[in-house]
């Protein structure tokens, strides 16, 4: 029987897993922190739907008790040695992992927004993260981390996206939906708080994602602002002043939030980034892996046996993600049918 | 991920970030303007260089203008500040140096930006080349380091900080002063790595205020231009939006109660010096509880006063916006009456708007 090793027990690695194990393929599943789910932890609701995050996840847990399922959690991979032909993955602990084929489903991380000093995340308290908003739609409680009830909360888009000065010059895709589903959870849960959304171009490349931004200025009186900010800075009560251009008007704009959110975008793993320099897989500029080629082999690397599943090769929501899973699945069925 | 804003708190990346300051040798470049405004202000440089530190430093009087303001006013080319630029570092080649330190922010500014256009396109800097011997006869290397004055008193700080005869406290009250610190833009918002801490929150005179005893004001409007903003000024209908821009500041720190403000560019001490004593004299209006307008002070204007240099010898009088209740507030032993003298002679002279 084959040896099949997934890195990554984000929504990718587990949509692979779980389409192996219904081929009864054992399946070695290997996760850095102590639970599975990834980043879909952080989430609350998913776009265009408002479908919930967990009872998505929940889906997958029926899959720790599978008697085919080796699940290493709290593990973190340290090297993979190409060098014969079955593969060895190396962790940081020290446990050797022998594998026929591996699927990389590293996923992706949210851009630290403290790079952007000038929007001033880490400095003043009331500026906060898309992620954070996330986890206090989860409780059900919207407050700026000073305590108050926000009157007015400022969306800004592209935060560490489309941006050459801090080193990411691609758009990830998904920040301007997510602004717009997250601002729309909020007028849910606060109906009288003024929300303005701040964007260089709205980016609704979905099917419903256009409608939901429709949506959001007809139903929720969500206020869209075309122009990116120079700068937030704290005022004396705590409340936040920004500054932008309102460029469909070609002025200056200047105004106080209770809090601002920023919306980060995803970034290559680190694990993606320690590949580029000790492992000799394929990573693009962006510190993504690259497929062979990103249209009919999108999930197959230029080692025979690697896989790719998931935002491990760029920003990808959760549905493409689990598409893009279920091919790399037939993939590696493939690869053990052949060999 | 889950990390809240108070468990990231002392994570900002440029905030431990400091260039490679040279330590000795200097090299220095005179501003023209702060050479008419605020005389003194360079001179206490050279004094605590010299008097306070020890420090080897060579003021060549072949020196001209950097042709900063006509080349941001679209007067002089490109390639002519290049030249300009050029003859300099000939003349720093001439007396040996190789460290340079420059006085005022828009010369920094200049002498950074073609620095890194001949690094970017070394055609420019054959071309330089070419145009500075084809005009003087001369050759030129850049310099191996360039500083900002303002690097070098930060570099120093805590030496200055042990030779105090003053500190930045309020006799009357013993607090701490409240103080607003304005780094020009052109010190680090063209190259952030040539300014200490970055762009964004520069710590370059912070630094100095909080080793002297201190107190920074971060206000909404802290990174906002000081209005001087080289057209808005040149351009006499325009002086409106350079005022305007002043107030905006004013109206911002106001509410924090700073003592003083401190600059390191001479066009921001000019203009956030000058504009408080034009908005007092057309409205009445100060920014201060007092009723004086709030203090603007170069970093070498404080360090000298902290270090027991004669207010009168700084040149103190010359500030349009009367420092004397900060000399107060300090308990500087100074002629009071002199100093009052020295300034009413020095309004009378002040051109009028």
């Amino acid at each position: 029987m084959k040896k099949i090793a997934v890195i990554g027990g984000g929504v990718a690695g587990l949509e692979v897993a779980k389409q192996l194990l219904q081929a009864n393929i054992p399946v070695t599943l290997i996760e850095q922190s102590s639970k599975i789910g990834g980043n879909i932890k952080n989430y609350a609701y998913l776009f265009p739907d408002f479908y919930n995050a967990e009872e998505l996840l929940n889906s997958y847990h029926y899959l720790i008790t599978d008697p085919n399922l080796q699940l290493l959690l709290n593990t973190e991979v340290a090297k993979i040695d190409f060098s014969k032909k079955i593969y060895n993955i190396l962790t940081k602990d020290g446990i050797s992992i022998p594998a026929d084929a591996i699927v990389i489903a590293t996923g992706y991380n949210t851009f630290d927004a403290r790079l952007k000093e000038e929007f001033g995340y880490g400095i003043y308290e009331n500026v906060i993260t898309s992620v954070q908003l996330e986890q206090m739609f989860k409780n059900k409680d919207i407050k700026t981390p000073s305590g108050k009830i926000p009157e007015r909360i400022g969306f800004i888009h592209c935060v560490g996206s489309r941006d050459a000065k801090v080193g990411n010059t691609y758009c990830s895709r998904l920040c301007c939906v997510t602004a717009i589903k997250q601002a729309i959870e909020t007028k849910k849960l606060l109906p009288s708080v003024e929300i303005f959304c701040f964007y260089i171009d709205l980016r609704m490349y979905g099917l419903l994602f256009e409608d939901l931004y429709l949506s959001a200025q007809r139903d929720y009186n969500i206020q869209f602002v075309r122009g990116r900010l120079s700068e937030a800075s704290e005022m004396m009560d705590k409340r936040i002043q920004i500054k932008a251009e309102d460029t469909l008007i070609g002025k200056p704009l200047q105004m106080s939030a209770d809090m601002i959110v920023l919306m980060v975008g995803m970034e290559a793993s680190d694990f993606s980034k320690q590949f580029k320099y000790h492992n000799g897989l394929d990573v693009n500029e962006h510190g993504f892996f690259n497929p062979i080629n990103p249209h009919n082999l999108r999930n197959l690397t230029s080692k025979d046996g690697i896989f790719l599943a998931g935002t491990a090769i760029g920003p990808m929501s959760v549905g493409e993600t689990l598409d893009h899973a279920r091919g790399t699945a037939l993939s590696v069925l493939s690869f053990i049918k052949a060999n | 991920m889950e990390a809240t804003n108070k468990q990231i708190n002392n994570k900002i990346y440029w905030r431990d970030y400091v260039k490679d300051i040279p330590k000795n040798d200097y090299f220095f470049f005179r501003s023209c303007i702060r050479q008419t405004f605020f005389p003194g202000a360079e001179q206490m440089f050279l004094n605590i260089l010299k008097n306070n530190l020890n420090i080897n430093y060579k003021d060549d009087p072949n020196l001209t203008t950097c042709t900063g303001i006509g080349y941001h006013s679209d007067i002089i080319p490109l390639e002519t500040i290049h030249t300009i630029v050029a003859r300099h570092f000939s003349l720093m080649n001439e007396s040996g140096y190789s460290n340079f330190v420059i006085s005022c922010v828009t010369t920094f500014g200049v002498m950074t930006e073609a620095l890194n256009t001949w690094h970017e396109f070394p055609e420019t800097l054959e071309k330089t080349r070419e145009n500075l011997y084809k005009t003087t006869g001369r050759t030129f290397e850049p310099p191996k380091a360039i500083a900002h004055a303002s690097d070098i008193i930060y570099l120093y700080r805590n030496e200055i900080a042990n030779q105090l005869k003053y500190r930045l406290t309020n006799q009357y009250t013993g607090e701490p002063l409240k103080v607003v610190d304005h780094v020009g833009c052109h010190y680090a918002k063209i190259f952030p790595q040539h300014g200490v801490g970055g762009a964004e929150f520069p710590k370059v005179l912070s630094e100095m205020v909080n080793a002297w005893g201190g107190e920074i004001i971060d206000y909404p409007a802290r990174r906002h231009c000081c209005g001087f903003g080289f057209r808005q000024y040149f351009i006499k209908e325009s002086r409106g939006y350079s005022l305007t821009h002043s107030q905006t500041k004013f109206e911002s720190m106001e509410p924090y109660h700073p003592d003083f403000i401190i600059t390191n560019c001479p066009g921001c001490n000019m203009f956030m010096d000058r504009w408080q004593y034009v908005i007092q004299e057309t409205t009445g209006k100060t920014y201060s509880e007092d009723d004086n307008g709030i203090p603007v002070l170069t970093y070498e204007e404080i360090a000298a006063l902290l270090l027991g240099y004669d207010p009168i010898e700084i040149g103190l009088f010359m500030h349009q916006t009367n420092v004397l209740p900060l000399l107060e507030k300090l308990g500087i032993d100074f002629d009071k009456e002199q100093f009052i003298a020295m300034r009413a002679e020095s309004m009378q002279l002040q051109p009028q708007m």
